[in-house]
């Protein structure tokens, strides 16, 4: 019998708050808690983050771990790193979840390396086998085209969450948990990296992650000018313009527009994919949208495969119009 | 500056979807009718290290995992300017999982000893796991950056430029590290004729297990510590409604309208 049980989640903190990204963890580990009838455990690290227990709680954990120490205020993978080490080897959780963000990305696969355990990215699902009692993890691989289910032979089972894969709870603000506090306990000497800069790329308006409408462009577009039209159907819908990856690594629109498997991962009500041919790398970013209307020349392009609605076309003399309609209409 | 790149071959991510099918037995993909490539993320880390040998001088190391290795595939990142080619290539280090790859690729650096840098895509295209860079610098006990957009050699450190969410991280490492290159670095530069011809000339270095001083149980499948229960295709069961008309103007009208039935707007 393994001495490893419980499920804790780690919650990445931004700007004072927990992230969505965490709720929803928190959320898919307290079904998993309840499938295995065991207890829900959050972990929160950086500084000045002992105001977030209640949150977290209140998102369904039953325990808070936490790690404050001002060191702890940016993240550095050799600090984290050794910080979660201590945290698993105090809470000893069958099952660890993370978020698929920079950080997720760069924390998990160190910590399951250095744990001797393994970790799987980026899962979309996760269940409870009911013979073994192990993890079921889901995950797309081949860039989207297929998904694989894993079983972690080593415990704590580690796994990060795609963005927008899983539900929060409704808080409720009144649920009681019991709070930990772990000595960060580790030197100086032992983070080799040292932050130099943070750079923000500003964008204009609302951020493509927190959009209730998208409109995307790809290969398509053919220029930044041709993002202009983009931006004028989106700031008409109150929504935000995105990309494929074409389009940014030319530089008609910055990296942090990019939807797909190495940029954004988004969940939006509405998707308007305009000359993107719908790769799978891309799909990866936007298939978790509520409706997905596309507008491309070739009528087999592998977009409309997940589109609601769509139009063969040539969006250079189809934006236009469709934007003046959509004018008129909402005018209307 | 001696920098070692970790690369693979791949089914091609870009061949069309429809050529995309399920050995479910294997738990493997294959792209049917289209040729295998050297991993597309792993050759963003091949262009990073040829950016430093061009600005520093040096030598760039590549090193593949894998069976079925073809020349010409695995050839590709000599033809682009790289020094020397060590295959990893014998049946037992198929099927492993992130752990078994990272400590198979780990053996064969130690082996090769003297490196100021260790140079990984930011994940393969097949798995899309993004987890050797880091586990080859943790067996190793070295420092690593992941998600590079841009290095720059400073004596005996690097600075990185680390993508994040809202833009990057400027990050100074001591070297040697390992750092994973992200697609930002810039396109990879096409192999030039010259480039070809000395590649020709290059025999890949074949390590077997024994020679990277590991057992067969060590590696592959028999060295992992997750497995594959399934392996399929995710149905995708919806329709696209397409809108029609005589003109582009109409055909536009046409969707909105439709969107506005669908209270979409």
């Amino acid at each position: 019998m393994s001495e490893y049980k419980g499920v804790t989640v780690y919650c990445e903190i931004k700007n004072g708050k927990l992230m969505p990204i965490s709720t929803e963890a928190l959320g898919i580990g307290r079904k998993l808690a309840d499938d295995s009838g065991q207890e829900l455990s959050a972990v929160l690290v950086g500084s000045d983050v002992a105001g977030l227990a209640q949150d977290a709680v209140s998102y369904g954990a039953d325990g808070v771990y936490i790690v404050d120490a001002p060191f702890l205020k940016d993240y550095q993978t050799d600090s984290y790193t050794l910080v979660m080490e201590k945290v698993v080897n105090q809470a000893k959780p069958q099952v660890l979840i993370m978020g698929q963000t920079d950080i997720g990305r760069d924390l998990a696969p160190r910590l399951a390396f250095k744990l001797g355990t393994t970790v799987t990215m980026d899962c979309v699902e996760l269940a409870i086998d009911g013979d073994s009692k192990r993890l079921l993890q889901t995950k797309p691989v081949y860039g989207g085209n297929a998904q694989a289910i894993f079983i972690s032979e080593t415990d704590p089972q580690i796994v990060t969450i795609r963005t927008k894969a899983m539900s929060p709870l409704e808080p409720n603000t009144s649920r009681k948990g019991e709070v930990i506090n772990i000595d960060a306990g580790i030197d100086a000497s032992e983070i080799r990296t040292k932050i130099l800069d943070k750079v923000v790329e500003e964008v204009k308006g609302i951020k493509i992650e927190d959009a209730d409408v998208v409109v995307a462009g790809g290969r398509g577009i053919g220029s930044a000018e041709g993002f202009a039209q983009l931006e004028e159907l989106a700031s008409l819908l109150k929504g935000a313009v995105g990309a494929s990856r074409p389009p940014c690594d030319n530089g008609w629109v910055p990296d942090t527009l990019q939807v797909g498997l190495t940029g954004k991962i988004i969940a939006p009500e509405l998707y308007i994919a305009i000359a993107i041919s719908g790769s799978s790398q891309h799909l990866s970013g936007c298939s978790g949208s509520k409706n997905i209307i596309a507008i491309n020349k070739d009528a087999e392009a592998n977009i409309f495969r997940q589109a609601r609605f769509g139009v063969v076309g040539d969006w250079k003399k189809v934006l236009p119009a469709f934007t003046e309609k959509l004018k008129e209409l909402l005018a209307s | 500056m001696n920098i070692i790149v970790c690369v693979k071959q791949v089914i091609d991510p870009e061949a069309p979807p429809s050529s995309f099918k399920i050995n479910a037995a294997a738990a493997k993909a294959e792209m049917q009718g289209a040729a295998p490539v050297i991993d597309p993320y792993g050759e963003y880390a091949v262009e990073a290290s040829m950016k430093i040998k061009d600005a520093h001088g040096g030598k760039v190391t590549v090193v593949s995992m894998g069976t079925n290795l073809l020349r010409e595939v695995v050839k590709k990142p000599l033809s682009m300017g790289a020094d020397e080619l060590i295959l990893l290539e014998d049946e037992a280090y198929t099927g492993g999982d992130s752990w078994s790859t990272a400590f198979a690729l780990t053996m064969a650096i130690k082996k090769l000893g003297e490196y100021n840098l260790i140079l990984c895509g930011r994940e393969a295209s097949d798995t899309n796991a993004g987890q050797t860079g880091s586990g080859v610098a943790e067996i190793l006990g070295l420092p690593c950056i992941t998600l590079a957009r841009k290095i720059d050699i400073e004596d005996t450190k690097a600075k990185v430029e680390r993508v994040s969410a809202d833009g990057y991280d400027v990050i100074e490492v001591p070297l040697p590290a390992v750092i994973t290159v992200s697609n930002e670095i810039g396109e990879p530069r096409y192999p030039t004729i010259k480039g070809i011809m000395t590649a020709k000339k290059i025999e890949p270095v074949i390590w077997k297990p024994a020679d990277i001083g590991v057992e067969p149980s060590q590696v592959g499948a028999a060295g992992q510590r997750s497995k594959i229960q399934k392996l399929f295709q995710p149905v995708h069961e919806g329709k696209c409604d397409f809108a029609s008309g005589e003109t582009a103007e109409e055909t536009a009208g046409n969707l909105a309208a439709k969107l506005r039935e669908a209270r979409l707007l």
